[in-house]
């Protein structure tokens, strides 16, 4: 089904609620990883990916902007509001995006995995029937090349550089990857997300191209598959999320909530 | 009338610059995607050169500004996605007045490595894919030793 705007999804209440969950899903994602992101300036081994970290930040941020403002023209109010005014049971994102940065080869273990999932998802959405949604979609991915680029080169220069390296990679992945999974879904709204074509991919055809795409490099980084992701008991689509959403929420609205009417 | 108004608003665009990049203007950038010039009101709608650029508000304003002085008419400035905005719509103009500010023009495959703005020599290399602004990225050239910025196609 091909829905040209917002005032036509408007028109359909059960589309207008898958709709707005997945945005949500997808402005989340951005603006945690994004705010993630933003934490290693200054904080990053060296000055190239301070520089290269702060870029990312400004784009995943960005594109958040973007899903937020879409939620806006679907009657869910300011935008600004939705991305530093909703509470951790609200946000939609995956638990993977808001773990602590830690260690710099988990950062860069994750923001790969993420990237790559990105991609495939942006992929897909270019064909999305909410038209802003696709238009969206084509103009993001242009830009995502960019930072699935850099994270790889990244990735293969840990795994194959061994020693201490490839140790705190693996060690890395270890600890993401009971998380991973969550990162997968879609949450309540999944059937009815494909159904309407909003979502015009099989979630799980979805994720068979993000293993297809991540083994290989795993292999070239030396590094052993360690299976299929696992479920964590929390999820993030449904707003069960950490204590380390909590703290994040708590930094990034500071300066919100000291006037939420301000103007920018 | 209203096609004397059309080239009035498309003068006022050239003079709109873009703010990280103040030898460009945003017709040579190709972000305008059309103009309306009615009786009451121009419609002037523009392409984000990336999504998150945080001059796009600024670009706003601006535009607003140049084309209601130059008109005496209200100015409506929305960004449209109908289709990407790519480096290939950089106009012959915008990609001199690119190098002119120091600025490698795009390649056309995001692969390419730009020659060296300063001599010219192709031996040039990836220092780091993100630079000061979300659409350059910091190349080394490896004959005049000389770091440069270059426009990242998309």
């Amino acid at each position: 089904m091909r829905v040209e705007d917002a005032a036509a999804a408007r028109g359909n209440e059960e589309y207008r609620q898958v709709l707005t969950d997945f945005l949500y899903q997808l402005a989340d994602d951005d603006l945690v990883l994004g705010h993630r992101d933003s934490e290693w300036l200054g904080m990053a081994p060296e000055l190239e990916e301070d520089v290269a970290f702060s870029s990312i930040a400004q784009d995943e941020v960005g594109h958040a902007t973007f899903y937020y403002d879409l939620l806006e023209a679907l009657g869910e109010g300011r935008a600004d509001d939705l991305a530093f005014g909703r509470g951790a049971g609200e946000r939609r994102n995956a638990l993977v995006v808001e773990r602590e940065n830690g260690d710099w080869a988990e950062t860069i273990a994750r923001h790969y995995l993420y990237d790559v999932w990105e991609t495939v998802r942006l992929e897909a959405l270019k064909e999305s029937g909410y038209v802003p949604l696709a238009q969206g979609a084509a103009k993001i991915i242009r830009e995502e090349r960019y930072h699935g680029l850099h994270m790889e080169t990244w990735f293969r220069r840990l795994g194959q550089a061994g020693g201490e390296a490839k140790e705190r990679l693996e060690k890395g992945i270890q600890a993401l990857w009971p998380e991973l999974g969550d990162l997968f879904t879609f949450g309540s709204g999944e059937k009815l997300l494909v159904a309407h074509e909003i979502l015009p991919v099989d979630p799980a055809v979805l994720y068979r191209r993000w293993e297809e795409r991540v083994r290989p490099v795993m292999e070239a980084a030396t590094l052993a598959w360690p299976g299929t992701p696992g479920r964590p008991e929390k999820s993030g689509r449904e707003g069960s999320h950490t204590q380390a959403l909590e703290q994040l929420l708590d930094a990034m609205g500071e300066v919100y909530r000291m006037d939420p009417a301000a103007t920018w | 009338m209203i096609q004397e108004k059309e080239l009035l608003v498309r003068q006022a665009l050239n003079e709109v610059k873009d703010p990280e990049i103040p030898t460009l203007s945003i017709v040579e950038l190709g972000m305008v995607y059309s103009v309306e010039a009615g009786e009451e009101e121009v419609r002037v709608r523009l392409m984000p050169t990336f999504v998150g650029c945080p001059a796009l508000d600024i670009i706003r304003r601006d535009v607003e500004n140049k084309v209601q002085s130059a008109t005496g008419i209200p100015v409506k400035v929305e960004y449209v996605l109908d289709e990407p905005w790519t480096t290939e719509r950089i106009t012959p103009e915008g990609r001199e007045h690119l190098a002119s500010f120091g600025i490698a023009p795009p390649m056309a495959e995001w692969w390419e490595k730009p020659p060296c703005p300063f001599c010219g020599a192709p031996e040039t290399e990836v220092e780091n894919l993100f630079g000061p602004t979300a659409c350059r990225a910091i190349y080394y050239c490896t004959r005049c030793r000389q770091p440069f910025e270059g426009f990242k196609p998309v």
